[in-house]
């Protein structure tokens, strides 16, 4: 990495940068929020564009067939409010009423995962990614820092179809340099390894970085794959890393089931089952707590990373 | 005269004419077939949604044979009105409506629901011409509604949004979200048609969870609304007419008979999601062509 990375920036503030950039590129860009647009940084779009803007109050289910109406009237919205909102209060709008008819809704979720913090299990979203996951056509987005999040938001205008964004609260450090024209595969290979895989996406991928630094100290060489795209996945890279390294552990701000542990345990279960380590929240919800504590309390940090990796990595081939 | 679905649309003129008697009466044979459709496609089909789809007949026909500006050979005409149909199982009335507007052969009906026809249990804007969204998870039509209307305001297109609900789907509670968002957005072009047969699945509406009252409640909202006889022409006409000229959004509380008729389906919650076997969709067919006798109607669809 060069010398001077940007600063720590938090992936909404992307999100509202990216949109207002696509405001003044797109007139056919809308924007739809549900009074939170302070927070997913939407705003910044309403306030430029205050006719292309709907802020539909507190009314979820209300702003995602809205969201629907707009883009079969040949606009490209962008709908946001929190991850655990967008998902949850309104999934069978979302499953109805955009995924089904396959319509080009951008969902651009914020607060995503447990570094909500002090909030509290109410707003902490840990099932959203298993949940737009199981939606047929729906592709699933989580950026590892504010220039993968930033060139997420650019690149989904062209895409066809459903997407979900998953953006956080919390200031994440960077992990790319510069903005990437797009996402590509979606599976990018951080480090090269051989012993053992980490994929991590979202806050994860640069505590993956830490985690394989500690694991050198140990002279164990671990890949670092940071997923993007967690739908479609990228199934060859992730089969080619499984392949070199034979074993796995995977990192998510999210539930273990339906997130990406396990759209890379089903990879490897169809392709090449090898002993994989799931680290996220096991099963339980959040609760309130400062960023930093919830991260060490559900285990989401390097240390519990690399220990988990010296486990899977002691009954490698068994 | 009815013009013909090709060359009538696109005319808002008509608006100030009256509805001669005989345009009247041409669109109540008009309704009288999308009945018998209806009968046709539920029994052929062994399973749908008759009742409500004939509490919406009268209100569908005066929409596609009179008031909606639409190109059958051009589904996507920009400048057309619209037409959702928010309580989805009345799927039915709305293919009847578009065959006999020919969107569609009028011979796929009796097809509805049959694994290699376009004609899906509730409305799939990707597979039937003339179906402007999906639509079956009951609350989320209006809604919907509010983003096109919006997106045709945005782009200046001159159609109207017309949206038909039940009574029983206003349960839901998005239905009152979207009537809060229509009137702050003030939309000019949005009407809801409110199909009120008083029944849904469990009995009548007032006794599963009273909805009433509807005028008011739209009112309060910031509507214009006005009562109608969802079953009387010329009313039907007159309310969508007002729709289109006052300044926001319009709610006409259509009172209706579910299953309108055939007389054994009329307001009996049993025919809400039931087929009539071959020897009632006989019968019905007989009732609605005006015959005494059971057994003369025109052959069920196979």
């Amino acid at each position: 990495m060069a010398a001077e990375l940007p600063k720590p920036r938090a992936t909404r503030e992307a999100y509202g940068d990216a949109l207002l950039k696509l405001g003044g590129l797109h007139e056919d860009i809308v924007a739809l929020d549900a009074d939170l647009s302070g927070s997913t940084k939407s705003g910044k779009f309403g306030g430029a564009f205050p006719d292309r803007f709907f802020n539909v109050g507190i009314a979820e289910a209300n702003m995602m067939n809205m969201a629907a109406g707009l883009a079969v009237g040949g606009k490209i919205p962008y709908a946001s409010t929190f991850a655990v909102f967008a998902t949850g209060r309104a999934f069978d709008q979302v499953r109805q009423s955009i995924a089904q008819p396959n319509l080009p809704v951008r969902i651009c979720a914020s607060h995503g995962g447990i570094t909500v913090g002090e909030d509290g299990c109410s707003h902490q979203s840990v099932e959203d990614i298993g949940l737009m996951r199981m939606l047929p056509n729906m592709r699933v987005v989580v950026p590892a820092d504010y220039n993968q999040a930033y060139a997420a938001v650019m690149e989904s205008y062209v895409l066809p179809g459903p997407i979900y964004i998953r953006m956080g609260r919390p200031v994440v450090p960077p992990l790319y340099e510069n903005t990437p024209s797009g996402l590509g595969s979606g599976a990018d290979i951080l480090r090269p390894g051989s012993d053992i895989s980490l994929f991590a996406c979202g806050i994860m991928a640069a505590k993956a970085l830490a985690a394989a630094d500690e694991l050198k100290k140990r002279d164990i060489s671990a890949e670092v794959v940071n997923i993007s795209v967690l739908k479609p996945i990228d199934e060859e890279t992730v089969v080619d890393s499984l392949s070199r390294t034979g074993c796995a552990v995977t990192a998510e701000e999210h539930s273990i089931i339906g997130g990406l542990g396990g759209a890379i345990s089903q990879v490897a279960s169809e392709h090449i089952p090898v002993r994989i380590g799931r680290l996220g929240l096991r099963d339980v919800f959040g609760k309130s707590g400062l960023p930093d504590q919830l991260l060490e309390e559900f285990h989401l940090t390097a240390r519990h990373l690399a220990e988990l990796s010296g486990l899977v990595l002691q009954s490698k081939g068994c | 005269m009815l013009q013909s679905p090709k060359t009538r649309r696109g005319a808002l003129g008509f608006f100030s004419e009256r509805l001669s008697p005989l345009e009247t009466q041409k669109l109540g044979k008009k309704a009288n077939l999308l009945r018998r459709d209806i009968i046709r496609m539920v029994a052929a089909a062994g399973s749908g949604h008759p009742g409500g789809s004939l509490s919406a007949a009268d209100i569908i026909a005066a929409l596609y044979f009179r008031v909606l500006r639409q190109k059958p050979d051009d589904p996507r005409w920009p400048e057309r009105d619209r037409f959702i149909l928010s309580k989805g199982h009345a799927a039915p009335a709305l293919y009847a409506a578009l065959a006999r507007s020919d969107f569609f052969p009028a011979s796929d009906l009796v097809n509805l629901r049959k694994i290699d026809c376009h004609l899906q249990g509730h409305p799939d804007m990707h597979k039937t011409p003339g179906v402007e969204i999906s639509s079956g998870s009951l609350g989320q039509g209006l809604s919907m509604s509010i983003g096109m209307a919006l997106a045709m305001r945005l782009d200046r297109l001159p159609g109207h949004v017309y949206t038909l609900l039940g009574d029983g789907e206003s349960q839901e509670g998005e239905v009152w979200e979207a009537a809060m968002a229509a009137a702050h957005f003030k939309l000019q072009n949005l009407t809801a048609i409110v199909d009120v047969n008083g029944l849904q699945i469990d009995g009548f509406t007032k006794d599963v969870m009273n909805v009433e009252p509807l005028v008011e409640k739209y009112t309060a909202f910031g509507w214009h609304s006005r009562a109608i006889d969802g079953h009387d022409m010329e009313e039907i006409i007159a309310a969508l007419e007002w729709s289109r000229t006052i300044p926001g959004p319009a709610a006409i509380i259509a009172k209706t008979v579910k299953g309108k008729g055939v007389s054994f389906m009329e307001n009996n919650a049993g025919w809400h999601g039931k087929a009539p076997s071959a020897r009632e969709a006989e019968q019905a067919l007989a009732e609605l062509e005006g015959k005494k006798v059971p057994g003369e109607g025109e052959p069920v669809g196979r």
